[in-house]
């Protein structure tokens, strides 16, 4: 996978973490996934169409999640409901964006649909292409999560 | 001439999470007169039955987009004077000039802190 992608979107991991829920959390070196198996307990999905075709996920443990929308709200949740798969909805959104105007600074244009959220101990993630994909971990003190992406036709 | 924190702000999202986070971002500038709506067709109702001095409002919603709604606003005589702050994950160039030719009165891209937020506003009505 073209090297452009995978920096696109941990930049635009940083960034929206940072700037929406004040945290840093520490990226590790990307690996290849094989199966469909999600990483974490609610992950977000977007699908990418333009110049690449493909998804992005992001797969959040119950605590790092938990974290992440406690700062962005300025309360403390405590069990993953809906404000927390609305804001991992938001948060796909959001790091796609950061993402895609990376890459179009890049000469790439790179379009994205509506986010689906799915939750619960081992849930699948379903990418637009079937897989493998591309995972880049991400370290917090709360604890973990992934992007997960998918993509062909880089041109 | 100073900001008007006392200023009614129609927040137009389709996500109450997000809703809540921009509000909570509003208040810490010190806005603290906001009313929510969840769509564009909800936004216009609004519009309608009460005065409000600001819209902000997200791109991507079901049912009418923050650019529909931008142009329902703009094309209406009583409401097209309205400050209009489109927030959308959108950064990217085409969108900014679809936007602007809509008549927006500026863009912010998410994610954003409440300083820019609030600079943004600033810039439209200061």
């Amino acid at each position: 996978m073209d090297v452009r992608f995978i920096n696109a979107f941990i930049e635009g991991t940083l960034n929206v973490t940072k700037t929406m829920a004040m945290v840093s959390p520490v990226p590790g070196n990307p690996y290849l996934k094989k199966d469909a198996l999600a990483n974490g307990d609610v992950s977000g999905i977007i699908g990418l169409t333009g110049d690449v075709t493909g998804s992005m996920a992001l797969s959040f443990s119950e605590k790092s999640i938990l974290k992440i929308v406690s700062n962005m709200l300025g309360e403390e949740i405590s069990e993953i409901n809906k404000d927390i798969k609305d804001a991992v909805g938001e948060i796909t959104n959001m790091i796609s964006g950061v993402a895609r105007k990376e890459l179009e600074t890049t000469g790439l244009t790179v379009l994205a649909a509506i986010p689906t959220v799915v939750s619960g101990k081992d849930h699948s993630i379903t990418h637009v292409l079937g897989g493998p994909s591309i995972i880049i971990p991400f370290a917090m003190e709360e604890g973990s999560f992934v992007v997960d992406i998918c993509i062909s036709g880089m041109k | 001439m100073g900001i008007d924190k006392e200023m009614k702000i129609l927040l137009v999202d389709d996500f109450a999470t997000m809703r809540k986070v921009i509000k909570n971002l509003l208040k810490q500038g010190g806005y603290n007169s906001i009313v929510e709506a969840e769509d564009g067709v909800a936004a216009l109702k609004v519009l309608k039955s009460e005065k409000v001095d600001f819209i902000i409002s997200d791109w991507n919603m079901p049912n009418m987009t923050g650019l529909e709604l931008l142009k329902a606003v703009r094309a209406d005589s009583d409401l097209s004077g309205l400050p209009f702050l489109m927030v959308t994950a959108e950064g990217l160039k085409e969108n900014v000039v679809v936007a602007v030719k809509a008549g927006v009165s500026n863009y912010i891209v998410k994610p954003f802190t409440a300083e820019v937020l609030n600079e943004k506003i600033e810039k439209i009505i200061g």
